[in-house]
């Protein structure tokens, strides 16, 4: 019997041979094959002409796109089968716009608010999280205000949802945040290292509090590892910035917004649970961000339908390519991002190294001990990764000792330590003054210990 | 050549499978016989019959269907194991217009990413969901499911399951009991019927995305020939005698929904979100001018407030904190913090410095406020020489040691408060107090912080002003009791 209809056309080197095709043929045309097919190595099913009716319902029947056709396709030039498509668009790039904000009396704000309110101001109308003390007014703050900005704050399930709403919401090329502490930024590593694998934006306000395990809720610098060294698996990396006030909270965070959308990588905002809880004064930036949308976000319209986010190389040579950019990228941070403050460091022989709160005690026990004369300085990293070296290193000319002063058990004098031997920099005694618990080193004990160190070497300079 | 006729949403040639190369170009990487091809068909038709594919976002998961990309010509996400529910959220939160589809199969969705489907079926926001349930593990290699069937022998029940590993999980029916889910069928692919259910049923899901209803969820009942150790043919069979028998086909829930879903453009404009953070353009009134009060100290003035929650020693910080910045000093308040934070007692640290707070904490003030007396006790005894305890004589009757020159003032806050009518103004009295004792700032600078503080409840504002003068007035009658 002669069909009007086009003709039913069977790919043998696309066909795998299940035959779901065979008992959709109602004229029984369709056999199992016994030939193995060059090209694929598989056993094609048969169709018999004579029978065939170019009914078509063997092509619903087949799980290949192409297995079965009408009027079949071809490897060589597939656009046969369709015809040529009209071409996707180029995706535009829109970028972020800076708004003059009016000026405005300063806020007197504690650190999670001042982070709400910094990531308001970056643009980010999209929130996401799951209440973990001492970070959740943050989450609070921004639950009673984004709706007033018809925003988004939803409470996770987890942390582990947390992130992966980040994922969602930052493939689609918004800014989006999230507040934690120690145990829930733990949870999020998985996420974070799939961001980071996939070139994804994100920021994450670490309010880091004691463990390990539950710890408790006090303020500790526990993360340092994890945000410098740890951020999931693979070969990953972030900026680590470390506030020390309720300003930088705001400052720091805005930041990390523009660096995160920079570099298509998640940047972690390293607080600690006094920096969380305190409050004091907050000055208003100059202007607002209003966020952009770039080429390469998953939006959901024709013109970004190309874009893909995924963390899956399946070609290990194609995944090294991948690393090597990442690499690549890691470089051009070290190199342009290292951030740093310093107080009194010009003529120090001695440096105190500390950030976050203890940074605050370590500025105080520097001024005790300036008017005692005694040449110190404090050197305080912005940047926890990158370490800012190049900024430390010119102060090493006069300064010979470090005193690194950290509520942690030497996580940041590992990163100094790190960054001293990358940098090829020896001859550098460096001593500690390390608390942990929540207990915090004190601005008593960082001039005890400068003392201690000054009549050692008075001792030994004696001998 | 022919004009447009693209009936489905796949790629004319699969670029990203294997670089197009060869065969890889036009073929899934799907095993003969493997159900998935034929989900991915009815979606890729569907898509396209509904006229949405250019503004879809296909989100894969961890397991087989991973590479979903190779095949959909629309916008991809790939997400982490368990979380493309979580992930296709967070992509239709951002924009609210596209159609999101989370597909997963069974160790992806009922096992490691059974919190993120749940949570997100009982939000019920809607995103469509096609669930892949053939009973075992493709990808890591034929380990048991959660959706493994009794007996079922896989690499990891090597003897079958049994008992030991728990029934298999009938994930369609546990979402149909989730208020937020609308729509949940379950399907199969083993003939000519059940494909044509299968499609309906996700273009059904689809389509209460489109007209934003709800969330719509369908199981797919599918072949594994190659974990099974079936033929593709026996497969089917397979799934039609002793899979559909567990899962029983069929709409599980059905309900009518109203279109409910939009969300608003975000707003920018720079005067709204000054509104809403509650901004002011007026420059508070200062009385000091800039003399910072150096009889306490010359540099920084640190004052702890201690009693138990419900004192109001964490406003009566903050109002202090607050007004010593609109003096133009630098100032901090912090909770203080500890086991005892949530145990009922509640300490808050403040300081005042000329130029810059640097440690916020305050573990020897210079002044005291204790609202009872274990924080008298407690805190007493850290005050500095010559600095000053304001206490509520209400509530505490001894008094502990206290440091040289320290003055120590008995106020009555509470029993002055109750006077007023309202109890929780007693912290009100103690700033009042706290100002006659130490002089610390200027009463306008109080009066001032406590009009801004009352702002939006001015009826409380008379009240305010009252218990701050009682508080004052007390301590102008009370003796100075140096120690």
């Amino acid at each position: 019997m002669a069909s009007e209809r086009p003709k039913v056309v069977l790919e043998p080197h696309l066909c795998k041979g299940c035959g779901r095709c065979i008992e959709s043929c109602p004229k029984h045309a369709i056999t199992l094959g016994s030939e193995v097919d060059q090209a694929s190595g598989l056993v094609p099913v048969l169709i018999d002409r004579e029978l065939c009716n170019d009914c078509g319902l063997c092509i619903a029947a087949c799980p290949e796109p192409f297995g079965i056709t009408r009027d079949g396709y071809e490897l060589e030039d597939p656009t046969k089968l369709y015809g040529e498509l009209a071409p996707t668009p180029k995706p535009r790039d829109i970028p972020a716009r800076e708004v003059r904000l009016p000026r405005c009396e300063p806020l007197v704000l504690k650190g999670n608010y001042a982070a709400a309110v910094g990531a308001l101001l970056a643009g980010c109308r999209h929130v996401y999280g799951y209440p973990i003390t001492p970070s959740t007014e943050g989450a609070e703050l921004l639950a009673k205000l984004l709706p007033k900005l018809d925003g988004v704050f939803m409470q996770a399930c987890s942390e582990v949802a947390t992130v992966n709403h980040m994922y969602g919401t930052s493939g689609a090329g918004l800014p989006t945040l999230t507040f934690t502490s120690s145990p829930g930024f733990s949870l999020m590593l998985e996420g974070i290292s799939y961001m980071i694998g996939a070139e994804l934006p994100g920021v994450f306000i670490n309010v880091m509090r004691p463990g390990p395990g539950l710890g408790n809720i006090g303020p500790e610098q526990a993360d340092i590892k994890l945000a410098a060294r740890g951020l999931g698996h693979g070969n990953t990396h972030a900026i680590v910035l470390a506030p020390s006030s309720p300003q930088e909270m705001l400052d720091l965070t805005m930041l990390a917004f523009e660096l995160s959308f920079k570099y298509r990588n998640p940047v972690i905002v390293a607080a600690d649970g006094y920096l969380g809880q305190i409050t004091g004064r907050v000055t208003l930036p100059e202007k607002l961000i209003v966020p952009g949308l770039p080429s390469w976000a998953v939006w959901g319209d024709a013109e970004h339908k190309k874009n893909l986010h995924s963390s899956i190389y399946i070609d290990w040579a194609d995944l090294e390519k991948h690393n090597e950019h990442l690499e690549a990228k890691y470089r051009t941070i070290t190199e342009h991002e290292q951030r740093a403050s310093g107080y009194r460091v010009d003529d120090a022989e001695l440096l105190l190294v500390a950030c976050n709160i203890p940074a605050r005690m370590a500025k105080s026990a520097v001024e005790t001990l300036r008017q005692e004369g005694v040449r110190v300085g404090l050197f305080q990293p912005l940047t926890i990764w990158p370490f800012p070296i190049d900024r430390l290193r010119p102060h090493l000319e006069h300064a010979k000792r470090l005193l690194v002063v950290e509520a942690s058990s030497g996580q940041l004098e590992d990163e100094l330590r790190l960054a001293l031997h990358k940098a090829d920099i020896g001859g550098i005694e460096i001593r500690h003054l390390r608390r942990m618990g929540g207990v915090l080193p004190s601005a008593q004990e960082i001039v005890e210990r400068v003392h201690r160190i000054g009549s050692e070497h008075a001792v030994e300079a004696s001998r | 050549m022919k004009t447009q006729t693209k009936s489905n949403a796949f790629f004319q040639h699969f670029d990203r499978h294997a670089h197009g190369k060869g065969l890889k170009g036009a073929t899934t990487h799907y095993c003969p016989g493997c159900g998935h091809g034929l989900a991915h068909k009815f979606l890729a038709e569907a898509l396209v019959e509904l006229g949405v594919d250019e503004r879809t976002v296909m989100v894969s998961p961890v397991g087989c269907a991973v590479f979903l990309y190779y095949y959909f010509d629309t916008g991809n996400t790939q997400a982490p194991h368990g979380r493309a529910p979580a992930v296709a959220l967070g992509q239709k939160l951002a924009n609210p217009e596209a159609i999101v589809v989370s597909y997963q199969g069974d160790g992806d969705l009922a096992s490691i990413g059974l919190a993120e489907i749940v949570h997100a079926a009982q939000l019920g926001v809607p995103i469509s969901v096609v669930f892949i349930n053939n009973a075992i593990y493709g990808m890591t290699g034929g380990q048991m499911a959660p959706t493994t069937l009794m007996g079922q022998k896989s690499t990891t029940t090597p003897y079958g399951r049994n008992p030991f590993h728990g029934p298999p999980m009938h994930v369609a029916e546990m979402i149909a009991k989730l208020d937020g889910a609308m729509y949940v069928e379950r399907c199969a692919l083993y003939d000519q019927r059940q494909r044509k259910r299968a499609k309906a049923a996700i273009k059904k899901a689809l389509q209460l995305q489109i007209e934003g209803r709800g969330f719509g969820f369908v199981e797919i009942l599918s072949e594994c020939p190659t974990h099974w150790g079936l033929t593709p043919e026996e497969s089917e069979a397979h799934v039609k005698n002793v899979l559909e028998k567990v899962y029983p086909l069929g709409v599980v829930k059905d309900e009518a929904r109203e279109p409910w879903f939009h969300l608003a453009k975000p707003c920018f404009e720079p005067e709204k979100v000054l509104e809403v953070l509650d901004t002011s353009r007026e420059t508070p009134p200062a009385f000091l001018g800039k003399r910072f009060p150096a009889h306490l100290d010359p540099h920084d003035v640190a004052v702890k407030f201690a009693g138990a929650g419900g004192d109001g020693a964490q406003t009566a910080a903050l109002l202090l904190t607050k007004a010593a910045i609109n003096e133009g000093f630098d100032a901090t308040h912090i909770p203080s913090y500890g086991p005892e934070s949530r145990g009922g007692t509640s300490y808050a640290d403040v300081h005042l410095a000329r130029e810059e707070v640097l440690s916020p904490a305050a573990p020897n003030p210079h002044v005291l406020v204790a609202f009872n007396a274990p924080s008298l006790d407690k805190f007493g005894g850290t005050v500095r020489e010559n600095g000053v305890i304001v206490y509520d004589s209400s509530v505490i009757s001894h008094v502990p040691p206290v440091a040289r020159g320290v003055r120590v003032f008995p106020v009555p806050c509470a029993n002055i408060a109750r006077e007023l009518g309202s109890v929780v103004v007693k912290n009100t009295v103690s700033l009042g107090a706290l100002q006659a004792a130490s002089g610390v700032l200027h009463d306008d600078s109080f009066l001032t912080v406590l009009r801004l503080a009352l702002a939006n409840k001015k009826n409380l504002l008379p009240l305010n002003e009252e218990a701050y003068r009682r508080g004052v007035a007390a301590v102008r009658q009370a003796e100075a009791t140096p120690v």
